[in-house]
């Protein structure tokens, strides 16, 4: 082989190498995309962030008050606010189920139980075991009650979507006008930060579809809407931010734990790796 | 080692008592103490060793999670959550186990470049290899139903795509199709069989690789030289040299491993998985474990669906042929000058397969401008998927032979200590 | 084979104490991934989540006994007679394996119903409320005989059958745990 096919070869190479690194993100199809989400920069986001407990206690309170009404959490039950890195965890009650909090939340709720002597159904005030009461009996009541559409669950909703719990931060403030030629249809909402593909309900000009979709459930939140504990005002803003942060820590309960025990490990191997390197080098000292 | 001599010698009396009976500890020593390694053996060669560690670690977390794991299409997406939230430690071993398929394949992958690259499948190693590749195959079908299990959307319509690609075959496709799934889709009895087999896989994987180590006892390591060990100078005793060495390197794999398990434990996931699966919707954009995507891009590449089906496969099944397709009388590409090129020209093609896998077909890879129907025009993806495709095939079927035979080789040093004391001249 | 190191080392002390260490790391190692993976089989946190129970006393007729499940278990939920009771009160407790008086294992004011785990303490069956010569239960695997107050009267069962944890939230209903 040539030296000039062995040069041109490497050249060929050197291209290849460079195409792969230049290669951006495919360019955008029109139409079909969200708008960019908003940051809310929340205290749980990085390696060391934890979650801000008053936060997760004022999102439990708009979820309560708001979303409980159409979407259930199945995955949650009463005792998992109190446990450690919960919006009512209390260190005094290291064993949730004995947090007086989570009693008096779950005794406001009434739960369905078979009477073991008669068989039938009756109800019961919940205890800390039992799991958040869904809002409907079963999925075809929750579709017959929201025309067709189904409420999703939201236990682990921050990480059923792409950057979860600034999806759901910017989805709730998303609700903007709808733009003059674009066709929505009855039980219909316009919101700019849902995912979709308006291109066949808009008239106006081909190259300006709206960004977002048009999704069943109407703006659930404004401003004024619940009324915080703790003197935080009550802004649309706000009560998006803390729910979001709510179903984040929803989502993955343990993530704070995770993250702290992640950096005692990376530690661990850091000088476990010192050491072997050092063990390493004195075995194969004059070997090389 | 057929030409190595036992040095183990039983020092007290439970040795001796054993070693008459069950000369186990005389294998082990022998196996893995005092076996010869070639002492030039970089760091390419520890993800020998790091695999070992990986289909540990999957083996020991997945036994634990199927302590937890409901089998069942009405519980195991919630099974799965119980492990995260409820189970004592539950968390940590699912993402370990998760992550740790990832990390499998990505030592896996690494492990199968460095063969090709120093011409490790070359004679005597071809059943090595050949084993290598059973091991790599068997972990993709373990893998694909592992994915199956957490009933996410992912993992069903992952389940439904593959199980079709079977419907493929002609005249009796959709017999087997049906026998597969053991009804007409993806349903319980899917989930079921996925499960007890997902638990027996990786068992055989661990019996082949036995075979593996077996092998390469036998023939003895390759090394960057691609020259045979000529005498003991060659060679240092396994332990401690390659022992340390691998475990600097399986410490350095760990803490990449930690970084994901603790910080990202999701990104390499796909968030539609967290939404329990539904028969009745499919995900707007689905797509395989990003270890599958230039498989998936292979398939997507042509527009026949048997051909493309039968194109993936074939894309797995030329890495089987690999020994009798390079004509090179040089092992290692360290001195092949041309090959070398082409080999980096090979690795590059499949990490943009795995991109293209990632994307949709139609997207664009770049664009051109408009034609006069307003319709972008440029190169598609699934345009460089069918140029990777090409020279995907062409690097095995045409390059490997012909290259071998025009090839002017560098010179090759006469033995590994020789390549070695060069190189401390090179350098000081 | 020759000694690691042997040419260029200094200090052998130094040598050792980089071998023990990296020793150690790796048998800490081992020990940290050890506490999780033995860990996770104690019960879980929803398991661990113990469920009470309530139950109306005045549904067990007089002589009856209703078997309820609790936290796994078989609860048993006996209305006595004033037979059963007299004789549970006049036993004479010395001579017992696991002494205890009727008082103590049923509610004051409420004699007549007595509330236990029915599991028997040898080895976990359930006994029945057939063949006991004491009037109680008799256990059917190895032949355990409780006497009307629960107390083991006869057979290999070390203690008497378990009281749970209840009490009587009005007239006629129970709290269980």
């Amino acid at each position: 082989m040539s030296p000039f096919m062995t040069k041109s070869l490497k050249l060929l190479g050197g291209l290849a190498v460079a195409a792969t690194l230049g290669l951006g993100m495919p360019a955008l199809a029109a139409g079909g995309h969200a708008k960019k989400l908003q940051e809310a920069e929340f205290s749980f986001e990085g390696p060391f962030g934890t979650f801000d407990q008053a936060e997760l206690q004022r999102g439990y309170k708009v979820y309560r008050e708001v979303c409980a009404s159409c979407h259930a959490m199945n995955l949650m039950s009463f005792r998992n606010l109190g446990q450690k890195g919960g919006p009512f965890y209390d260190e005094r009650y290291s064993n949730p189920n004995d947090n007086p909090v989570v009693k008096q939340i779950a005794s406001e709720f009434e739960v369905a139980e078979i009477d073991p002597e008669s068989g039938d159904e009756v109800m019961r005030k919940a205890t800390t075991s039992d799991r958040f009461p869904s809002p409907f009996r079963n999925d075809e009541a929750a579709k017959a009650s929201n025309g067709g559409a189904l409420p999703p669950d939201l236990s682990v909703m921050a990480k059923a979507r792409h950057d979860g719990a600034n999806y759901i931060y910017s989805l709730l403030q998303g609700y903007d006008p709808e733009p003059h030629g674009l066709t929505v249809a009855p039980g219909q909402h316009y919101n700019v930060y849902f995912p979709g593909d308006l291109t066949s309900a808009w008239t106006g000009d081909h190259d300006k579809v709206p960004a977002g979709g048009v999704l069943a459930m109407a703006a659930p939140l404004s401003d004024g809407r619940v009324t915080f504990d703790d003197g935080t005002p009550s802004t649309l803003k706000n009560q998006s931010r803390a729910v979001a942060a709510f179903i984040a820590w929803t989502s993955e309960p343990h993530a704070i734990e995770r993250k702290q025990t992640g950096v005692a490990v990376l530690l661990y191997l850091l000088i476990f790796f010192g050491i072997t390197y050092l063990a390493y080098r004195q075995v194969w000292r004059g070997k090389h | 080692m057929s030409d190595h001599p036992s040095t183990y010698t039983p020092k007290t009396g439970i040795e001796k008592w054993l070693d008459a009976r069950l000369p186990i500890l005389r294998l082990a020593h022998d196996s893995f103490v005092d076996y010869p390694t070639p002492k030039n053996l970089n760091y390419w060669w520890t993800f020998g060793g790091i695999l070992s560690l990986c289909l540990g670690i999957q083996i020991i977390t997945g036994v634990v999670l199927a302590m937890h794991y409901v089998p069942h299409i009405d519980h195991a997406f919630d099974s799965l959550e119980r492990i995260r939230r409820d189970v004592n430690g539950g968390w940590l071993i699912q993402f370990v186990h998760s992550n740790g398929a990832s990390m499998f394949f990505f030592a896996v992958y690494i492990h199968m470049f460095r063969g090709l690259y120093y011409g490790s499948y070359k004679a005597p190693r071809e059943v090595l290899w050949l084993l290598g590749c059973i091991i790599y195959f068997l972990m993709i079908a373990t893998a694909f139903m592992g994915y199956v299990l957490p009933w996410g959307q992912m993992s069903y319509y992952g389940a439904v795509v593959i199980t079709n690609l079977i419907g493929a075959i002609p005249i009796v496709g959709p017999s087997i199709l049906t026998w597969l799934q053991g009804g007409f889709s993806v349903d319980q009895a899917t989930l079921n069989r996925f499960f007890s087999l997902h638990y027996l896989l990786p068992f055989v994987i661990a019996g082949v690789v036995v075979l593996h180590v077996w092998a390469l006892h036998v023939c003895g390591q390759n090394n960057p030289t691609g020259v045979e060990v000529k005498s003991k100078e060659d060679t240092v005793p396994f332990t401690p040299y390659a022992t340390v060495k691998d475990g600097v390197a399986m410490i350095l794999f760990l803490m990449l491993f930690a970084v994901f398990v603790f910080f990202l434990p999701n990104a390499l996931g796909h968030v539609d998985n967290y939404v329990k699966a539904n028969p009745l919707q499919t995900p707007a954009h689905i797509v395989p474990e990003w270890y599958m995507l230039p498989f998936y891009a292979i398939l997507r590449a042509i527009p026949d669906k048997l051909i493309g089906v039968i194109a993936m496969f074939a894309a797995i099944a030329v890495i089987f042929a690999l020994p009798w397709l390079d004509t090179s009388k040089v092992r290692s590409m360290r001195y092949r000058p041309v090959m070398r090129w082409f080999f980096v020209l090979f690795v590059i093609t499949c990490c943009l397969l795995g991109w293209c896998g990632g994307q949709l077909p139609e997207d664009m890879v770049f664009s051109l401008g408009k034609d006069t129907a307003g319709h972008a025009i440029g190169l598609k993806v699934v345009h460089l998927s069918q140029i990777l495709t090409a020279y995907y095939f062409a690097f095995f079927l045409i390059i490997m032979p012909w290259i071998g035979l025009k090839e002017e080789p560098l010179p090759v040093p006469a033995s590994i200590s020789e390549a070695v004391l060069l190189n401390h001249t090179k350098h000081s | 084979m020759s000694e690691p190191g042997n040419d260029g080392d200094k200090d052998p002390n130094r040598r050792d104490f980089i071998y023990i260490a990296a020793g150690a790391g790796a048998v800490g190692a081992l020990a940290a991934i050890a506490v999780p993976l033995i860990g996770q089989m104690n019960p879980a946190a929803d398991t661990l989540a113990l469920a009470s129970i309530e139950y109306d006393v005045s549904k067990v007729s007089e002589g009856q006994q209703v078997v309820v499940k609790w936290r796994g278990k078989p609860l048993f939920v006996r209305h006595r007679t004033a037979k059963e009771i007299q004789e549970a009160q006049s036993a004479d407790v010395s001579g017992m394996k696991d002494p205890q008086p009727d008082s103590d294992r049923v509610k004051a004011g409420k004699e007549q119903y007595l509330v236990l785990v029915g599991v028997c303490t040898h080895l976990g069956c359930v006994p029945n409320m057939s063949g006991s010569e004491y009037g109680g239960w008799f256990c059917p695997c190895h032949g355990s005989d409780y006497d009307t107050s629960g107390r083991i009267r006869k057979g290999p069962a070390p203690t008497n059958l378990e009281v749970p944890e209840y009490a009587f939230l009005s007239d006629t209903k129970i709290k269980v745990g």
